[in-house]
Order: structure tokens, then C-alpha cells, then sequence
């Protein structure tokens, strides 16, 4: 089991929360910092912008991006979408759920909590629309773009990532 | 002599390996000792040949497409930097037909420049419409626009001129400009293009566009899934500034004007101009009832332009080359030129910039080349996941605002997505209402429940109930929502659904209708 480590709630949010900034931007900065959004910060947020705790749980819970347990080791993220179907992503999404035993959108399906703190190996999720439609199907892992995916370029991808080998989501700032 | 060498960095060039093919490149340079100066363009769009490196000749840049960096000491051996033969070789990159026969106005310096050099980009024409907009009054300025006859580019193909007017004579102690860059639809991406690869241009428009309505502070609303667009326009926004044309006094002048980006959540609804400035405001992303309009209460009230990315970057060339040399392109009430994005089952996808009035037989066949499979094309959705899907029998019609509308189908973002003919349109149909129940915002019923109802009900029929009862239900389930719903979303979800039953029954287990079978 892997235990993860994240500064207490109040720390969070008095490091984040600066004033005027919109409560979508401070938690982008929170999730940049620790990989999700504790639940544990609702309060404490609600009482930095002085809003109801239900105001902030549905900012938090109503976008995608946002989750609220911590990501898998490996986290992919496939494109659903019209261009990629075009292209056999669903074909695609069978061999990743039979490669990894993992079903799609099995977390976000079970709800908060399911977790229980404990990060899993691999976690798949559905997106809609990376914006390479030209080069489908494509996906992330960990967050670093790949496209013109076929089932053994994942297994090849899956094998660097579960190496630890998965470049950073960093990556993309370095080319600034 | 040092060689100019181009290796794009935009996404598609970098998660096909660019950076590891531009490091490899410095590095052979470096053994053998030749002069080589590095530049990371932006693509030029020509999107099945990334990563398209490209050299400078005295005949102009040679082109070798999809590079590996295993091909590096290749061609180094083939001599390259001088244009050598090569496998990859492509020719002048000028001369590619795919090219050569568009028109490129908003998207002039696509993969021409580094995006992020402000000399390239002065020296490549920009500017020069920031600096035409400072010489005329708010007024003649957002004529200009209207003149131009240029309309939103997002999909409600609105006119622009319009919309900046009406915020020019609200009367508010703050206004705004917001930049739509919630690039949602599937089979777009020229937005990105152009944030990638020429965000001096949008800057440009957007500081346009706060001049002639009075606006002191612009947004850019990106969504997270482009975290690289959304670090290119930092870094971009960070220069612009520096050259002093944000500020206190934008180029020197008596105007202000501020800008930043804001960076979305994963919500397709907030492509949705009301959803958006809920959003910017954090706030979560509910459609908000019009009227009131945002030009006359937008964002915190205040009246705000919303326009999307590649309006905005078109303005600079428009005010560069005056209203009437934009409107002498297009045909009939769609003026000017529109960025079709060629998407999906494509043998060769990218950006077509075009006057409107093209037909996508041309666009999918001469320029597409057909699709990827090799196998007959059989539909093919324009305008994103709320547009039609267009039989055979359409494929001739001008892509045209009105021409277009007049058979119930959209332009909207340009965005093509080519299928083949192991399509299915059911399973698409099906596909649509799924994608409305997962990124419905709730606030309307028809779209909050319609979707997930439109999911039954076709996976009834799909599964062999083709009675007309079930097939009617569809249908008055797809007429409420259109006439229903608060906004595109669930208003336009029927669209590709009835699209696919009319144009498509077959797969749904169905007869082809009555007329079509007694014509065939």
C-alpha cells in the first residue's frame, strides 16, 4: 500500500488561497501541489471566500478535472471522442482494460472515499477531446501526451510508466 | 555557415518525439562540427506529416516529414542542411499542394516563426493592425470589424462588429474581453494551433478589441486539457508586456489594457459563453439564461465581449489589410476565410485555411486525400459533437453560414470528422446522447434528463425494438430537447442524432426510408 503524504488542510489553503484569486485557480494549485484536492480543504476553503461548504464541495465535484482521492501510480486518460472513435479508440479501450484489468471510469463510477487514502497501481479514464484530431486516437498517461496510439504502442507505453520511466508532467514546460 | 533548422514544438510535434529529434539534431551538429541554429517553430498545420523538420535553402525551406530521431545521422549523411535527397524528404514546403492552394490570413505565419519571438513576429507582418487600430477612434475601429463582415468563429457565427458595438455604447465603469478558448468539440483544434503556434496574434486581437470597445482587462479562458497552449500564452502574455504593449499605456498610447489567462476545469459546457464567465468567475459552469446578453452583462455583470480564439487572432490582419480586403473573401453572408480542421479517419489531416464556399468533397478528398483506412468514406460530421452527420449526397454543398443551415446542418467550428464505412451511425447516435448526459450542466431538464433517455432509447432500438413507437419516441424526445433547452448543448445534441437516423436507418436495424427507396 502506498501511503500519501499531504500538508494538513488549513496549510493548503493558507498557501493558495491569495486574495483575488478565483476559487477554481486556487484549487488547480492545490491539486498541482499534492495530485488531488483533499476533501478535507471544503471547509476551510468555504471559510477563506466566505462561501457555503455545499458552494465549494459543488465547484470541486462539479468539474472533471478535480478529483478528490489520490491518482494511480499510472493514470491514462483516452480519448473517447468522435475522432478517435473514427480512428477504433474503442478498440483501443478493450485492449487497455484487458491489459490492465482495470475497467474505465471505474473510480469516478464508485464515488469518493472508495480509496481509502490507499493510491492504486492504474487507473483509466474517459476524456473527450485532446485536440490531436488529426493524429487519433490519442491519450495521456500521467498526464504526457501520446498520439497515433495502436494497442502495442500502449503496451509499450504502459511498460516505461509501471517503470517509473513516464516522463514528468513537467515535461511540457521545459519546451517554453 | 549556420543552417537554420526548424523542429516544430507544438503538442502534436512534441508526443510525436520532436524534442528528442531536435536534441539528436544539435547533438550530430556537434560531432561533426557543423554550424546549426536551432529554431522550435510552430506547426504549420500539415498535421499527418508532424514532426516536419525543415531546413532553410537559398530555394527556401525543404521540408522531411515524420522524422524519427532514429532518421537523424541519416540525414546529416544525406546532407540535409543543404536539402539533400532523403526518404523523408517532402520538397519546398512552399510548394506542397496542401499549402500552396490554401489561403492563409489568420493563419499567415503558421510554422513560420518561433511563436514566441516577438521579432519573428513583427517581422512577419504583426503589429501592424495594433498599430492601424491606435490611429482610428473606438467607433471607426469596431466599424472595421463590422465592415469586414467578420463572425464569431466559435459556431454561432454571430457577427462580431456587432457584438463589439454594443459593448462600445454600454455605459460601465469596466468592461472586458474574454477569449473563448474552451476548445471543446472533437475534430477541432485550430484554436490550439493558434495559441501554439502564433499567440502573438490572439494578444494582438484581444488588445484590438479592448481599444475599440473601451475594455481595460482581458481573459483568456483555456481548458485544462491544452496545458501547453496555456503555457505558451504565459510565456507569450509575460513578452508581450515586456515589450510594453500591455499596461498602463498599451504602445505608448493613452490606452490600458491588462491580460491573463485562466485555465478551465474539464467541463465541455463551458465552451458555452454564459457557462464560461460563470466559470471565470469560480463559480461552476451553469448556463446562465439569456437575455441579459454578455456584451451588455457579462462577466461580474459588467458588459463583456466573448469571442473565440480564432475571431480574436483574426482581427489583427483584418485592421492590418483594411475591412475590405478580409470581406472580398467567402461568398454570400460568410465572409473572409475559416480554418477547416481535417479530423478523424483522414489520410492526410490538418488545417485547411479557406474562403468559405468550399465542399467538403474537395476538402475531404483533394486535400484529405480519403481516409486514413484506405477504405470509402461513408459520413462525415461537420461542426463538432453538435453537428450533423453528412451523407454522400451533401458533400457538394458550399460550406457556407447559410447554405449550410438550409439543410439543417452547421458549420460551426469547421472541424471535420471523416468516417469510413465500418462506421456506425447508431452506436455514434448513442454516443452523442452519452456525451450530453456526461457533460450536461443540469440546469435545463430537457438536456439533463432528454440525454440519458436518448441513451435508452436508441440502445432499445439498436437492440432490435425498431417499432415506430420507439423510433417516434426518439424523435419527440429529440424535439423537445431542441426546442427545450437553454442552450447547444442539449439543444444541438439531436442533431447528429437525427442526422444519423435520417441519412443512416440501416444501422439502426431500420428500412431506409420510403422516398430514398423508391428512388434507389
Amino acid at each position: 500500500m502506498e501511503h500519501v503524504s499531504v500538508p494538513a488542510p488549513d496549510e493548503l489553503v493558507r498557501r493558495h488561497a491569495s486574495p483575488g484569486a478565483s476559487l477554481i485557480a486556487v484549487l488547480h494549485a492545490i491539486q498541482d501541489e499534492t495530485g488531488f484536492v483533499p476533501p478535507d480543504v471544503v471547509a476551510p476553503l468555504a471559510r477563506a471566500f466566505n462561501l457555503s461548504r455545499a458552494e465549494v464541495h459543488g465547484v470541486l465535484t462539479y468539474y472533471h478535472h478535480f478529483r478528490t482521492h489520490p491518482p494511480a501510480r499510472v493514470a491514462v486518460a483516452l480519448c473517447r471522442a468522435e475522432a478517435c472513435r473514427s480512428m477504433g479508440t474503442e478498440t483501443l479501450a478493450r485492449h487497455i482494460e484487458g491489459r490492465t484489468g482495470c475497467r474505465f471510469d471505474a473510480s469516478r463510477e464508485a464515488g469518493d472515499g472508495q480509496t481509502h487514502g490507499q493510491a492504486h497501481e492504474v487507473e483509466l479514464e474517459s476524456v473527450y477531446c485532446l485536440g490531436q484530431c488529426a493524429l487519433s486516437p490519442s491519450l495521456t498517461i500521467n498526464g504526457v501526451l501520446h498520439v497515433k496510439v495502436t494497442p502495442e504502442k500502449f503496451d509499450a507505453l504502459l511498460e516505461q510508466a509501471r517503470a517509473g520511466a513516464a516522463s514528468t508532467p513537467e515535461r511540457t514546460k521545459e519546451n517554453v | 555557415m549556420t543552417t537554420r533548422v526548424f523542429v516544430p514544438r507544438d503538442s502534436s510535434a512534441l508526443a510525436l518525439g520532436a524534442d528528442a529529434i531536435a536534441s539528436a539534431i544539435v547533438q550530430e551538429a556537434a560531432r561533426r562540427g557543423v554550424a546549426v541554429e536551432l529554431v522550435r517553430n510552430g506547426s504549420r498545420g500539415l498535421l499527418w506529416l508532424e514532426p516536419l523538420v525543415e531546413v532553410q535553402t537559398p530555394q527556401g525551406r525543404i521540408g522531411y516529414g515524420n522524422v524519427e530521431a532514429s532518421d537523424v545521422a541519416s540525414l546529416f549523411e544525406a546532407g540535409f542542411l543543404t536539402g539533400g535527397a532523403h526518404p523523408r524528404s517532402v520538397g519546398l514546403v512552399e510548394e506542397i499542394p496542401y499549402l500552396k492552394r490554401q489561403q492563409r490570413l489568420t493563419f499567415a505565419r503558421l510554422g513560420l516563426t518561433d511563436p514566441l519571438s516577438i521579432d519573428d513576429y513583427v517581422a512577419h507582418g504583426g503589429l501592424a493592425g495594433l498599430k492601424a487600430a491606435l490611429g482610428m477612434s473606438p467607433e471607426a475601429a469596431c466599424q472595421t470589424v463590422l465592415d469586414s463582415g467578420l463572425r464569431g468563429r466559435g459556431g454561432a457565427a454571430f457577427p462580431a462588429g456587432i457584438k463589439w458595438l454594443t459593448v462600445r455604447e454600454a455605459k460601465a465603469s469596466q468592461k472586458y474581453i474574454v477569449c473563448n478558448a474552451d476548445e471543446g468539440d472533437s475534430g477541432t483544434f485550430s484554436d490550439r494551433l493558434a495559441m501554439e503556434g502564433d499567440p502573438f496574434a490572439l494578444i494582438e486581437g484581444m488588445i484590438i478589441a479592448g481599444i475599440a470597445t473601451g475594455a481595460t482587462r482581458g481573459y483568456l479562458y483555456v481548458r485544462s486539457e491544452y496545458p501547453h497552449s496555456i503555457d505558451v500564452l504565459r510565456a507569450a502574455i509575460d513578452k508581450a508586456r515586456a515589450a510594453g504593449w500591455l499596461g498602463e499605456q498599451v504602445l505608448g498610447s493613452e490606452h490600458r489594457f491588462e491580460l491573463e489567462v485562466a485555465k478551465g476545469a474539464g467541463s465541455y459546457v463551458c465552451g458555452e459563453e454564459t457557462a464560461l464567465l460563470e466559470s471565470l468567475e469560480g463559480k461552476r459552469g451553469i448556463v446562465r439564461a439569456k437575455p441579459p446578453v454578455p456584451a451588455l452583462s457579462g462577466l461580474f455583470g459588467q458588459p463583456t465581449v466573448v469571442n473565440n480564439v480564432i475571431t480574436l487572432a483574426t482581427v489583427p490582419i483584418i485592421f492590418a489589410r483594411g475591412a475590405q480586403f478580409y470581406r472580398d473573401f467567402g461568398m454570400g453572408r460568410s465572409r473572409g476565410t475559416l480554418p477547416f480542421q481535417l479530423a478523424g479517419n483522414i489520410k492526410h489531416g490538418g488545417l485547411v485555411e479557406l474562403a468559405f464556399g468550399v465542399t467538403l468533397r474537395e476538402l475531404v478528398d483533394t486535400f484529405g486525400g480519403g481516409t486514413a483506412s484506405g477504405r470509402p468514406v461513408r459520413a462525415v460530421q461537420v461542426g463538432g459533437p453538435l453537428g450533423t452527420y453528412l451523407p454522400e449526397s451533401q458533400w457538394d454543398i458550399p460550406l457556407d453560414y447559410e447554405a449550410y443551415a438550409a439543410v439543417g446542418a452547421v458549420v460551426g467550428h469547421g472541424g471535420l470528422v471523416v468516417h469510413d464505412d465500418t462506421s456506425n451511425l447508431a452506436e455514434l447516435a448513442q454516443y452523442a446522447m452519452h456525451f450530453c448526459a456526461v457533460e450536461s450542466c443540469g440546469k435545463c431538464t430537457p438536456c439533463r434528463i432528454g440525454s440519458t433517455r436518448g441513451v435508452e432509447v436508441i440502445a432499445r432500438i439498436r437492440n432490435g425494438d425498431t417499432s415506430e413507437k420507439q423510433v417516434q419516441l426518439l424523435r419527440d424526445l429529440c424535439d423537445t430537447m431542441v426546442s427545450g433547452s437553454l442552450c447547444a448543448m442539449g439543444g444541438m445534441t439531436p442533431y447528429p442524432v437525427l442526422s444519423a437516423l435520417d441519412h443512416f436507418p440501416e444501422d439502426f436495424g431500420l428500412r431506409p426510408a420510403a422516398p430514398k427507396a423508391a428512388a434507389a
